[in-house]
């Protein structure tokens, strides 16, 4: 279909030609695929270097100590570690914090060991439920019922002056 | 249009575009390809206006996660045509998902996957996985809360890979929390490498279909042999062969035509999906569940056997796709009309029971705990004082209201309870309540004995009229 005319083989071919043949088309397929990796290279590494780059740890304050009462249990919502100026509504996770001592918190991840859905705590009911599958965990997070594998995840807690602050580092799933 | 005629031979002389197109339209195919062969073309026009349509969305949308969510409301509610556009894309992406289905049952029924198509089929499968690819994605650009939170659904399936699994969750969610590059990489995987990808392979599968003719129409006792079968197929198309254009390619541009409108008219009157409330991966109120096209899956992991979910979770679509794949290599050659392979049909009907089945499992989602349900009133508990009202009280706030109905009040994730106090004596009742059970919370440390009492009192005269 193509109008190029083809030399026909071996015409104009001195006796080397077979190995010099060979010699250049290694030589195109190796520079070729040198040619290809050098303008993947910083590419791909931009692409990827969120996948690799080792998550940041932060301390992220959520309220006075005061705020809480003893033995209740709220919804706080704090900064992710390493957000970014554009990150909007992205940049807030959240979390389940009950007060159990003077100065003694726990914070109980919002993801659903099942499959990551956000967990409810039912005051009534002294529960976690999930609402995807019908996942229960009791107040302390052990698994009360339904698909979840493990109990519900915990963020570190600690205190600093009169601040209650929370470990962000990375989405307690998995 | 003498002169158009002039300007096409001027570029004719020196393109040789008329020498390719040519032989394309007016090659010879079987003269009994009737309305079954149109579905991959459907496909395609879908494909095209998915094309179009998302080309026009991506001059409003921002690919960010502190506007995605207002460019959507605004591409929905005031752009002029936006609405229609958006429209339009949902039900191009429906469109594509029903005539790949379409077209690769056909292909299965007429075994036009067998020599010297195996790789039609094997790029078929990979157009199949590309699509649902593109439809996952696009919904996740929605980033309402549901987007939001179905990312943090499949993040949580890439985690259960064995060893993998963490990293894999930082691939999906590209780093360690959900953030900005989450949106932006599916936007990019969404808008550039998956289309480029599908562009590549239709091109593959275009050119095969050319290269290895349109299937002729099935019949028994003439058996496909990949060493005879080039030579009879060429002697067939000279004996009864006609050409493409016009004489096959009416009926593709006619369904065609008649799918493009169908996405334009249902576009308009029934429009995309409307919009979740605003994205807040710190608001506990999601319940995030998939499109159409993926609800059935959606109800395998809600009704999974627990122990079973590790192993699913990251073998099934491995499997699934490895079920795709194998039909050529299985069985390239032989009878290929439906008669002389009666399990096709039945498998077939098979794969579309239990989709069918599932879909309808996850459309009604009864393994939901229902938060909104409405408390028990003074109606139907009967009674206006005593331990009756109490009892009915401690069910609505203990939870058991979430998933138990009583006359019609109440959730689906567990029995109704209607009529209770005829099925379980009380001592089965107060053993349920205490130990619960697979998918029920003992209630062991969680009842004061007094509340217990005038529970069971309430559910032992739960007995239908």
């Amino acid at each position: 279909m193509s109008g190029i005319p083809e030399r026909p083989a071996g015409s104009g071919g001195e006796a080397a030609s077979g190995s010099r043949r060979r010699f250049l088309a290694t030589l195109a397929v190796t520079l070729g695929a040198l040619g290809a990796a050098i303008a993947a290279f910083p590419p791909l590494g931009l692409v990827l270097e969120p996948v690799f780059r080792r998550p940041r740890v932060a301390w992220r304050p959520v309220g006075r100590i005061g705020a809480f009462a003893l033995g209740e249990t709220v919804r706080v919502s704090f900064e992710n570690s390493g957000v970014l100026p554009w990150d909007g509504v992205s940049a807030r996770t959240g979390a389940w914090l009950r007060r159990v001592g003077e100065r003694e918190f726990i914070a109980f991840s919002l993801n659903c060991t099942h499959l990551g859905c956000p967990v409810t705590w039912q005051p009534g009911a002294n529960l976690f439920m999930c609402p995807c599958h019908g996942g229960v965990y009791d107040s302390d997070g052990k698994v009360a019922g339904g698909p979840p594998p493990r109990p519900l995840s915990r963020y570190a807690v600690r205190i600093r002056g009169d601040q209650v602050e929370i470990e962000s580092e990375r989405i307690p799933i998995g | 249009m003498k002169l158009l005629l002039a300007i096409w031979k001027w570029f004719d002389e020196r393109s040789g575009i008329g020498a390719i197109v040519v032989p394309l339209a007016s090659h010879l195919v079987p003269s009994g390809s009737r309305w079954w062969y149109v579905f991959g073309s459907a496909t395609l026009f879908a494909f095209l206006v998915q094309v179009v349509t998302g080309i026009a969305l991506a001059t409003i949308y921002v690919p960010s996660t502190a506007h995605a969510y207002a460019s959507l409301r605004y591409l929905s509610e005031v752009a002029p045509l936006g609405a229609w556009v958006r429209g339009m894309h949902y039900f191009g992406a429906s469109a594509m998902i029903v005539f790949v289905g379409a077209h690769m049952t056909r292909v299965f029924l007429m075994a036009s996957y067998k020599y010297p198509r195996e790789v039609n089929w094997l790029s078929g499968v990979g157009l199949l996985a590309l699509t649902l690819g593109m439809g996952f994605t696009g919904q996740l650009l929605r980033w309402d809360q549901n987007a939001v939170w179905s990312t943090v659904v499949g993040a949580s399936q890439a985690a259960r890979m064995p060893l993998l699994g963490p990293w894999l969750v930082r691939v999906v969610l590209s780093g360690a929390t959900i953030g900005d590059a989450t949106l932006s990489h599916f936007f990019v995987l969404h808008v550039f490498v998956l289309p480029l990808l599908i562009a590549g392979l239709v091109g593959l599968h275009l050119h095969l279909v050319l290269r290895n003719g349109i299937s002729e129409p099935p019949s028994a006792g003439r058996p496909v042999d990949p060493a005879s079968y080039r030579a009879s197929y060429d002697a067939m198309l000279a004996r009864e062969g006609v050409p493409f254009w016009p004489h096959a390619a009416w009926r593709d541009v006619t369904f065609g035509v008649l799918v493009v409108a169908g996405i334009a008219v249902l576009g308009l009157l029934i429009g995309a999906p409307a919009l979740d409330r605003p994205p807040d991966p710190s608001l506990a109120q999601a319940t995030p569940r998939p499109d159409w096209y993926l609800l059935w899956y959606f109800a395998v992991l809600a009704l999974l056997p627990h122990a079973a979910e590790d192993y699913v979770m990251v073998l099934a679509p491995l499997l699934v796709g490895l079920l795709l794949l194998s039909p050529p290599f299985l069985s390239n050659r032989g009878e290929r009309s439906m008669r002389r392979r009666p399990w096709a049909p039945l498998l077939v009907l098979f794969a579309l029971t239990c989709i069918g089945v599932l879909w309808r499992a996850g459309a009604r989602e009864r393994w939901m705990p229902d938060f909104a349900a409405l408390p028990l009133t003074t109606e139907s508990v009967g009674e206006r004082s005593g331990q009756l009202p109490a009892g009915a009280a401690v069910f609505n706030t203990k939870g058991c209201l979430y998933c138990h109905a009583v006359s019609g009040r109440g959730g689906t994730r567990g029995p109704d309870l209607t009529d209770v106090g005829r099925r379980l004596s009380r001592d089965q009742i107060v053993v349920r309540i205490l130990n619960g059970g697979p998918n029920m919370p003992a209630y062991a440390n969680n009842l004061a004995p007094q509340q217990l009492d005038t529970l069971v009192v309430f559910l032992e005269s739960r007995s239908r009229p």
